[in-house]
């Protein structure tokens, strides 16, 4: 078992030995490192001293407590920088240099590959980051006499380590999708502007002193690695690889691609209605049933939150909300098609911003805002049911009577809305990444166009003319 | 060894691969000949199980490239069109790192590696930095990498350009040498004299489709039609012809000189000759005149389509 792993694992390691060799005859690499490892944790410890006295004398010693372990995050942080740098030039350097393709002609395996150049572009870094955080260290104890609590120096070289898997694994995900170094770097800003941020985020707890902070951004950011570490080996493949030559974008291809995925094998406007939409739909199946559990989850957790945040039961009684209550509440005009339009037009904007939420998230987020309403609506079920009222009447009276049309929309919006955000991280067998995009895309469009409006366009209608009714009726009983 | 069904490739809507069937034996040569961008490129990054078909299939040392590309990769040996070889690396390194990923025996592959670096004639060269090299010593090396495996095939893109005559002879005979060692191989190529000298079959590619197969004499009747040759004498005809088979089709002549055309040389040159030669007409020489395969691959990739090829 063991021998056949180090024999699986053996290839993987011969081209990270070759790939940290020849980084090491580059002296663009080399030397920002050797600055990084020995020069800058003693600029580090200067700077630490000098704060450290500089502060106290203003009896601001809390501020020097804070900046040590600050200035470690910081010296451990900046050597793994170039880690990003590393993997675009091993991955799209290659590609550039088309060195790649005599690798691909070996019996080498698509992961080895991806594992061999994941290794290297890591390596380096971290172990320049490791002794530049070892340097810092001794220079601080020897300076101050500070030395860092266990829990806080693990946490700090864990962060290292993760942080630098996801940046290398977004280089990955970044490199497969461009043919120049040129293209990569442009791209890699989606990598590096969230890590500024994410750094900028880490800067606060260090200085806040909340380190237990650090384990949940370690565990963000162990999820987000694998998410990557999927999409990567999803399309560093070989096909992936030489099957594209160009970065130039040509939307007129897409638009075509995107039509032809549209409008499928249909001729008129009928037969797309009665044959491709329910093939869009069919095709949705597997996220259809995920958005139903979710939001039965919603549902359930809406409801856990009503004992953590209750609303006084005295205020919830029938005879208090009656009258005045009832007539503040509106939002949209009621029982008048411009309520209708608004109410349409309200639910069809929180869809587009779900979606692009969506595409940039791999669907988390477009799912999250389609959760919300169910999280509240589960919310209110429990509320009603501790004050005495039946949630079952309350569902039927405030939710059904729109919810008949508006459940299922979401439900569909959101499950077209998953299918396009995991579409990135889903190997698609014979097609480029771009095209089955925009085949998802298109399933979005057919859905949204055919099924999801309408039947918003029926909840509002519901909304406007049925559930207000339905509600005054329940308040008169 | 190398057997191709219906192969075809598209990328999107673009077809770069339609339909190509070929078949190629151990010790035998193909030359795909194409204008760039024609799909010989592609057809050899199917066949080395980088790209799948998307229609078709094809066999490559006897595995499926679709169900079996370990196999495949690990039998065939590729010199692509770019060389791809990592500048800050000396020679000897360079290979060997080639060797372990191929799996190679530490001991063989030292062998081997020295083998090879002189062979090509790069053996003072080994421990040297290959951003150093020329051209063509690249080209060499690329070469050797392509060789390390003692693969049964062999695809070659350009083989021999950038690189001096002397080179070109060192990589033909090697050529040679492996087609005598029972391997398959397909050379690709836009050296016209170099295929005709190396091919056993020439495949003649545009816009992804195989439009001309055949040797190389096959292809020059198919498109030229009956070999030409010219007949040069030592002495005036002075009007008096021999008495000509009835397949010799005269194509312009002068007082010792004559043109013409034949589907059957092998028959009826003799007897010409055997009828001047007993009318005591000296003979100064006999050679066939034109039907290069440049005229070919031009016939070829000149004549009007007949159906559009794109999807």
């Amino acid at each position: 078992m063991l021998a056949d792993l180090q024999q699986e694992l053996r290839p993987a390691l011969t081209i990270t030995r070759r790939e940290i060799r020849d980084q090491f005859r580059d002296w663009r690499i080399i030397a920002p490192i050797i600055v990084l490892t020995i020069f800058f944790p003693g600029l580090m410890n200067f700077t630490a001293r000098q704060a450290v006295n500089f502060v106290a004398k203003y009896g601001a010693n809390i501020v020097g407590d804070r900046l040590i372990p600050f200035l470690l995050m910081v010296v451990g942080f900046f050597p793994i920088s170039i880690s990003l740098v590393i993997a675009l030039e091993s991955f799209v350097g290659e590609k550039e240099r088309r060195s790649i393709e005599p690798l691909l002609s070996t019996p080498l395996k698509d992961w080895q590959l991806y594992l061999g150049k994941l290794l290297a572009s890591m390596a380096p870094p971290l172990v320049a980051s490791y002794l530049g955080t070892f340097v810092y260290l001794i220079g601080v104890y020897f300076q101050v006499g500070w030395q860092p609590p266990p829990t806080l120096l693990a946490q700090i070289l864990t962060l290292v380590v993760v942080q630098t898997v996801v940046m290398v694994s977004g280089a990955v995900v970044v490199s497969t999708q461009t043919t120049s170094a040129r293209a990569a770097n442009l791209l890699a800003s989606f990598i590096i502007i969230p890590m500024a941020l994410l750094i900028q985020a880490e800067s606060v707890v260090m200085f806040w002193a909340q380190y237990s902070a650090l384990w949940w951004i370690i565990l963000g950011q162990l999820l987000l690695a694998a998410v990557l570490i999927r999409m990567g080996i999803a399309y560093f493949n070989r096909e992936e690889l030489l099957g594209r030559e160009l970065d130039v974008i040509d939307v007129r291809a897409a638009g075509r691609t995107f039509w032809r995925y549209f409008r499928g094998e249909a001729h008129s406007f009928g037969d797309w209605y009665l044959h491709e939409v329910p093939r869009a739909l069919r095709r949705l199946r597997l996220p259809t049933l995920l958005m139903v559990g979710i939001l039965g989850a919603a549902l359930l957790i809406g409801a856990g939150q009503a004992s953590r945040f209750p609303i006084p039961p005295d205020k919830l009684q029938r005879e208090d909300l009656q009258q005045g209550t009832i007539e503040g509440v509106p939002i949209f005009p009621i029982a008048t098609p411009g309520g209708v339009v608004a109410i349409w037009w309200h639910n069809l904007r929180t869809l587009s911003l779900a979606t692009l939420g969506g595409i940039f998230s791999f669907g988390v987020l477009g799912v999250l805002v389609v959760m919300l309403p169910m999280l509240i609506i589960g919310y209110f079920l429990a509320t009603v049911g501790t004050a005495g009222y039946s949630p079952l009447l309350f569902f039927s009276i405030f939710v059904l009577p729109h919810g008949i049309f508006e459940i299922p929309a979401m439900i569909l919006a959101g499950a077209a809305i998953l299918q396009l955000g995991a579409t990135l991280l889903t190997p698609s067998t014979g097609r480029s990444l771009g095209e089955a995009w925009l085949s998802a895309l298109a399933d979005w469009a057919v859905v949204m166009l055919a099924v999801v409006m309408p039947l918003l366009l029926a909840a509002a209608v519901m909304e406007v003319y049925v559930t207000p009714r339905a509600v005054l009726w329940f308040f008169a009983l | 060894m190398i057997e191709t069904h219906d192969l075809s490739k598209t990328f999107g809507d673009f077809l770069a691969v339609n339909g190509v069937t070929i078949h190629v034996k151990a010790g035998e040569v193909l030359a795909l000949l194409g204008p760039n961008g024609a799909g010989k490129t592609t057809t050899i990054r199917m066949l080395t199980a980088i790209l799948h078909p998307t229609r078709g299939w094809a066999k490559v040392a006897g595995y499926d490239v679709l169900l079996q590309p370990d196999k495949v990769r690990a039998r065939v040996g590729v010199l692509t069109e770019q060389h791809g070889l990592y500048g800050r690396m000396p020679a000897d390194e360079y290979l060997d790192f080639y060797g372990e990923l191929y799996n190679l025996e530490p001991a063989f592959r030292r062998k081997r590696i020295a083998g090879l670096l002189e062979q090509f004639g790069l053996g003072g060269a080994a421990h040297k930095r290959i951003a150093e090299f020329s051209k063509g010593m690249r080209q060499k090396l690329a070469l050797a990498r392509t060789l390390l495996h003692e693969p049964p095939v062999l695809l070659l893109d350009e083989p021999t350009s950038a690189m001096d005559p002397e080179s070109a002879r060192l990589v033909r005979d090697a050529i040679h040498q492996l087609r005598s060692e029972e391997r398959s191989i397909i050379v690709c190529t836009h050296n016209l004299s170099e295929a005709e000298e190396l091919a056993d079959q020439i495949a003649i590619i545009r816009r992804g489709e195989i439009i001309a197969l055949g040797t190389a004499q096959t292809l020059k009747q198919q498109l030229l039609g009956p070999p030409e040759f010219e007949l040069r004498l030592g002495k005036a005809l002075n009007g008096h012809l021999p008495t000509l088979p009835a397949s010799v089709e005269i194509t312009a002549r002068g007082d010792t000189w004559l043109r013409y055309r034949t589907s059957r040389p092998e028959k009826d040159n003799p007897a010409l000759l055997w009828q001047l030669l007993s009318h005591k007409m000296p003979v100064f020489s006999l050679q066939e005149t034109g039907g290069t395969l440049e005229e070919v691959y031009l016939r070829a990739v000149n004549a009007p389509e007949e159906a559009p090829h794109a999807g």
